[in-house]
């Protein structure tokens, strides 16, 4: 019980007819990657918007941080960070002027070195006092991600970190949420991206049509499939290597 | 009340006033356009308008702060609008703060900012030859009708910004309420109107308003309007608010 983040037992949620939660069990470990794996409509942020005290669910019972969902939300959203589907950050206002509004609205000192601090840290300081309109979609979803770590949270909710970046952002998100998992801190994140979860989860769940239908490590997922075959073939690059390496050529050229 | 509230009102209000001043299309339709209409009013149709008084600009100014007002809180459903579909709104609410400031952040703004745009257009009337005999009692009580009226109108724009499915359909419900005073004593009075677009005039809030807000301006005496203009205020503030607050609790 100490050592789980979040706890799911038969979790239930209907919107009007739609049955879209049908009993979700599930648990993560603190300080792990937890990634919940599922197609588009199956759920996954439902059960984030439950899990950060948004929604009301129907049936079941959810902890988050020890703390029960339905009876002590205050509780839980002083221990949690959300980053939703959409970078929620405000486009008419500056990265630094964003990051400063979060550390205030989280009564902390010093706002300006907060800010800071992670401006540096997320490698946007020449950016900072543009407005967040002018971002591409990395940045964004990088400030977006550095405004959930003000406060430093135990647990860190990401839903759909990754979509719509292009690869190199990709990798330098999966480089920000590795570094948080050795941190300590709890990453629960909801992917459509098999590599991702890949790449990044400790632990790996499956949600289809409303239920957790397998979860487990990598290793233990793999082996619910018949053992690999041993084939030879010649291994062309994939599309994304051949752009990451001539990317990567380009900018050493330029260096 | 959360320990917190005030210091989370104050970022609230600080984020949503950056976003009016870093809007030029703000600032301009809900200042520069009712100034442009005053200007329109007192020096094109004024000449031929029998207001049966001599000051034209002393009979059109309440009419005109009405609809800066109205045009004004057009923005906060924008806003708001902008909040709830961005995706902050659901940030804010996964945090530990004071939840009523994220929506009272934008009644407070809409407050703040109107009354901004009420004293520029003010000063303007007075160089077009404005003049009061109203002492600051009665200012006083102008301010607070306005502030009244305001309330109300913010929290239509809240159903308006909290529901509307499209940023045309946020701002949208502004136009009739923009227009309401086009059909009230604001602009010429309602005796020379035809008997049913008289009897719309004469029973609708904004007359009230305008005759309460002119009689107070010009010291004379209120009589049992101002109470019918009160109440008015108060009475859709009052429906609005409860509209809102289910509309704003089925989206948290």
């Amino acid at each position: 019980m100490q050592n789980l983040a979040i706890e799911s037992k038969g979790l239930q949620k209907s919107y009007q007819q739609l049955h879209v939660l049908k009993g979700v069990d599930f648990e993560v470990e603190k300080g792990s990657i937890f990634a919940l794996l599922g197609s588009n409509g199956a759920g996954k942020t439902t059960i984030i918007k439950i899990l950060t005290t948004l929604l009301k669910y129907d049936g079941g019972t959810a902890s988050v941080n020890g703390f029960d969902v339905a009876s002590r939300p205050d509780n839980i959203r002083q221990s949690i960070s959300l980053t939703g589907q959409f970078a929620a950050v405000d486009e008419i206002l500056t990265g630094r002027e964003n990051l400063i509004m979060i550390a205030r609205l989280r009564h902390l000192k010093n706002p300006s070195q907060i800010a800071d601090n992670l401006l540096d840290r997320f490698g946007l300081t020449d950016a900072a006092d543009r407005r967040v309109s002018t971002y591409s979609g990395g940045m964004r979803r990088k400030l977006d991600i550095a405004m959930s770590l003000i406060g430093k949270p135990q647990l860190i909710f990401l839903d759909e970190p990754t979509s719509g970046l292009d690869p190199e952002a990709r990798i330098e998100v999966w480089k920000i949420v590795k570094e948080l998992a050795k941190g300590g801190t709890t990453v629960f994140l909801t992917t459509q991206n098999l590599e991702e979860a890949e790449q990044l989860a400790d632990r790996i769940a499956i949600l289809h049509e409303g239920r957790i239908i397998a979860g487990g490590t990598l290793e233990e997922l793999k082996k619910l499939f018949p053992p690999a075959k041993v084939e030879y073939v010649e291994k062309s690059p994939s599309l994304e290597e051949i752009f990451l390496a001539i990317i990567g050529k380009k900018e050493q050229k330029v260096q | 009340m959360n320990k917190h509230f005030f210091s989370d009102m104050g970022v609230m209000l600080g984020r949503s006033m950056r976003h009016i001043f870093r809007s030029m299309d703000t600032i301009i339709t809900v200042t520069i356009m009712p100034i442009a209409f005053m200007l329109l009013f007192v020096y094109v149709f004024g000449g031929a308008i029998q207001t049966g008084t001599k000051n034209y600009v002393n009979y059109l100014l309440p009419g005109i702060l009405l609809i800066a007002i109205a045009s004004g809180i057009s923005y906060t459903a924008y806003r708001l609008f902008l909040d709830v579909q961005g995706g902050i709104f659901e940030r804010f609410h996964s945090m530990p703060i004071a939840r009523s400031t994220v929506l009272w952040g934008h009644v407070l703004t809409s407050l703040v900012s109107n009354g901004m745009s009420v004293v520029v257009i003010i000063l303007v009337a007075l160089i077009m030859g404005f003049r009061s005999t109203a002492g600051v009692l009665a200012w006083l009580a102008v301010a607070g009708i306005l502030a009244l009226f305001t309330l109300a109108l913010t929290w239509i724009a809240a159903i308006a910004g909290l529901s509307a499915k499209s940023i045309d359909g946020a701002s949208a419900f502004s136009y009739p309420i923009i227009f309401l005073p086009f059909i009230s004593s604001a602009f010429v009075p309602t005796a020379s109107m035809p008997g049913p677009v008289r009897a719309f005039a004469e029973n609708q809030p904004v007359t009230s308003i305008v005759d309460a807000i002119r009689a107070l301006l010009s010291g004379q005496p209120v009589g049992n309007g101002i109470w019918i203009a009160l109440a008015w205020c108060v009475g859709v503030m009052l429906v609005a608010y409860i509209f809102a607050m289910r509309v704003y609790k089925k989206r948290v």
